[in-house]
């Protein structure tokens, strides 16, 4: 009797907490979905924006739904109206910005694995107290070194230049790119390179034959890591550049801003997608790089 | 020679990054500290001038706005990227499905410039044909939603923005964090009869520390030097009611044209961050050479 009791009132709670689980369960799928839509409603925003006219626009809310297919806007944002003065348009900014990303990220890439070999295959007395030094640079305020260095590419005539600037992301990016490398070499056992030694090969033999071919993780972690920073840049881009220099960032502000006829939101918004759509490619394509990229670098932000 | 050259090769291959770093980061820091004591006006002057721009700077009213908006922002953004972050990645962490592609929906705007971001929501938070309408459009014909061109509020704007672009990493920090933990100890507290609650609350956020603190770092700096997303999103307006440190250096520098100044602002800026940084490298490294 006892025992029967006892199993009974065990069920009840067995079945109460299977309730609440359905209960926290559901719960739980509905916290997320509700962060999720947070998340997206900006992009769904920008997109449905950019496809509607500006009649449409007016009439309608930020959730409407286009009535069709519309790119004239991202045509305008992209190739301009086509009538001379006054007429901004991204695409040539979008080019720069590509002539400044390609070099500055290979240069600062390569210039980071050297000196990650180094620092943990061919260690010296103090090796530590460089890595720390050149570690300090992930972390000033850029807003320390602006003014010397706007002068410097003013002596070195290269100042509102996209020579400039690719100097400029080289040297920035050499903190970053230095600790990638080094924190994936000082896992990667010495005696590889020590056996290496022995049989005689040299230290550029030993990089590009034994370090190199394993090194491929980490080069794509650094080179989506750079690439996103310079596309995303600003700082450095609306300080040492403008006019026909300037990146597509400083040229999407400059569009958004100026304010010389109505303003136009579905081209801005196009614009906008426009100026974004290399870095959240390569999210979509390499997200997990990108996130071990962001947590093992976690610096920068 | 060639025997010399051999021996010192590594050194050789080090030196462009030693010498870079060398002259861009610490030679240029040093410039600017050595300015800011100077009265520079357009063209800098190397006539040492005192504290005089230091005091200038305490003196005025934009710059004690400036560091006001920071104290307000830095908050809000901590608090609210730590608590999203923290949630998302508890309940992301329960077995969930299309986790991934959730957590890709959480993680995007990271991948976006604040430029990018800041146009997108300068255009929601639009005063006549944003949100606002939507509300209206929604029945509720008395909503108002004016932050952006509301002197008081417009700072808010900022963090909503602000957030909105990186609770999502906060969310990978501890996710990360969580999953690292051994099932073995959550096994052996459930045994011992503890709710999910107690789990994370009395066992695994304690466990967190490391991560808290990485974020706090993280976060910290990203609000000290916050630029980009005030240009899009205020320049500073309405006034100079948003005003930040870094969007005030960059006037004084080259706006006003008032070198020494800015020269001081930027040191500022530049010991705040030093002040998060160096304990922050500090443990780190105890961490490395403990391990």
């Amino acid at each position: 009797m006892q025992g029967s009791l006892q199993s009974s009132s065990y069920k009840k709670l067995e079945q109460k907490s299977k309730y609440t689980n359905i209960f926290l369960r559901w719960f739980l799928y509905f916290v997320l979905i509700l962060f999720a839509s947070y998340f997206i409603f900006p992009l769904y925003v920008m997109i449905v924006t950019s496809l509607k006219t500006m009649e449409e626009i007016r009439q309608g809310t930020l959730l409407t739904w286009p009535s069709a297919l519309n790119f004239e806007s991202w045509g305008v944002a992209w190739g301009g109206r086509g009538y001379g003065a006054g007429d901004t348009y991204l695409k040539p900014y979008f080019w720069n910005s590509i002539k400044m990303v390609v070099p500055a990220v290979f240069f600062s890439t390569f210039i980071g694995a050297m000196a990650g070999y180094v620092l943990t295959k061919w260690r010296f007395k103090g090796d530590k107290w460089v890595f720390l030094f050149l570690l300090f640079g992930c972390f000033i305020p850029y807003q320390a070194i602006l003014l010397p260095m706007a002068r410097t590419l003013g002596v070195l005539g290269i100042s509102n230049s996209v020579i400039g600037l690719v100097l400029v992301h080289t040297v920035y990016g050499i903190p970053f790119t230095t600790l990638f490398f080094r924190n994936f070499y000082v896992s990667i056992p010495s005696e590889l390179v020590k056996a290496a030694r022995i049989d005689g090969a040299g230290f550029f033999k030993i990089f590009f034959k034994i370090l190199l071919p394993i090194s491929t993780p980490i080069i794509v972690v650094t080179v989506i890591w750079q690439f996103t920073q310079i596309w995303n840049d600003f700082l450095f881009g609306s300080t040492f550049s403008f006019g026909e220099a300037a990146p597509i960032q400083v040229a999407l502000n400059n569009m958004v801003l100026s304010s010389t006829s109505v303003k136009e939101y579905n081209v801005d918004m196009a614009s906008a997608i426009i100026a974004g759509i290399p870095t959240l490619i390569v999210y979509v394509l390499a997200g997990k790089y990108f996130i071990r990229g962001l947590t093992s670098g976690a610096v920068k932000g | 020679m060639l025997k010399w050259l051999e021996k010192n090769l590594p050194k050789i291959v080090m030196a462009p990054a030693v010498g870079l770093i060398g002259w861009f980061v610490y030679g240029f820091v040093l410039w600017t500290l050595y300015i800011s004591f100077t009265n520079s006006k357009i063209l800098p002057k190397y006539e040492l001038w005192g504290v005089g721009q230091y005091t200038k700077l305490w003196a005025s009213r934009k710059w004690l706005i400036a560091v006001d908006n920071l104290l307000i922002f830095t908050a809000l953004f901590l608090i609210f990227c730590v608590v999203i972050g923290i949630i998302l990645a508890i309940f992301l962490d329960q077995k969930i499905r299309a986790e991934g592609l959730l957590r890709t929906i959480y993680l995007y705007p990271m991948a976006l410039s604040f430029i990018v971001t800041g146009t997108a929501w300068k255009w929601i938070l639009n005063p006549t044909l944003g949100i606002q309408k939507l509300f209206i459009d929604w029945g509720f014909e008395n909503f108002t939603f004016d932050w952006l061109v509301n002197r008081e509020m417009a700072i808010y704007t900022i963090v909503i923005a602000g957030v909105w672009q990186s609770a999502g990493f906060v969310m990978a920090l501890f996710l990360a964090g969580l999953r690292s933990v051994e099932d073995e100890i959550v096994k052996a507290a459930k045994i011992d009869g503890a709710s999910l609650f107690t789990v994370y609350w009395k066992i695994l956020l304690p466990m967190m520390r490391p991560v808290f603190f990485t974020s706090f770092v993280i976060l910290v700096h990203i609000s000290i030097k916050s630029y980009d997303l005030i240009v899009a999103l205020t320049q500073g307006g309405p006034g100079i009611s948003t005003t930040m440190p870094a969007l005030y250096m960059t006037q004084t520098a080259f706006h006003k044209s008032q070198v020494g100044l800015s020269a001081a602002s930027a040191m500022m800026m530049f010991m705040a961050v030093a002040a998060v940084i160096i304990p922050y490298l500090y443990s780190e490294l105890r961490r490395e050479n403990a391990r």
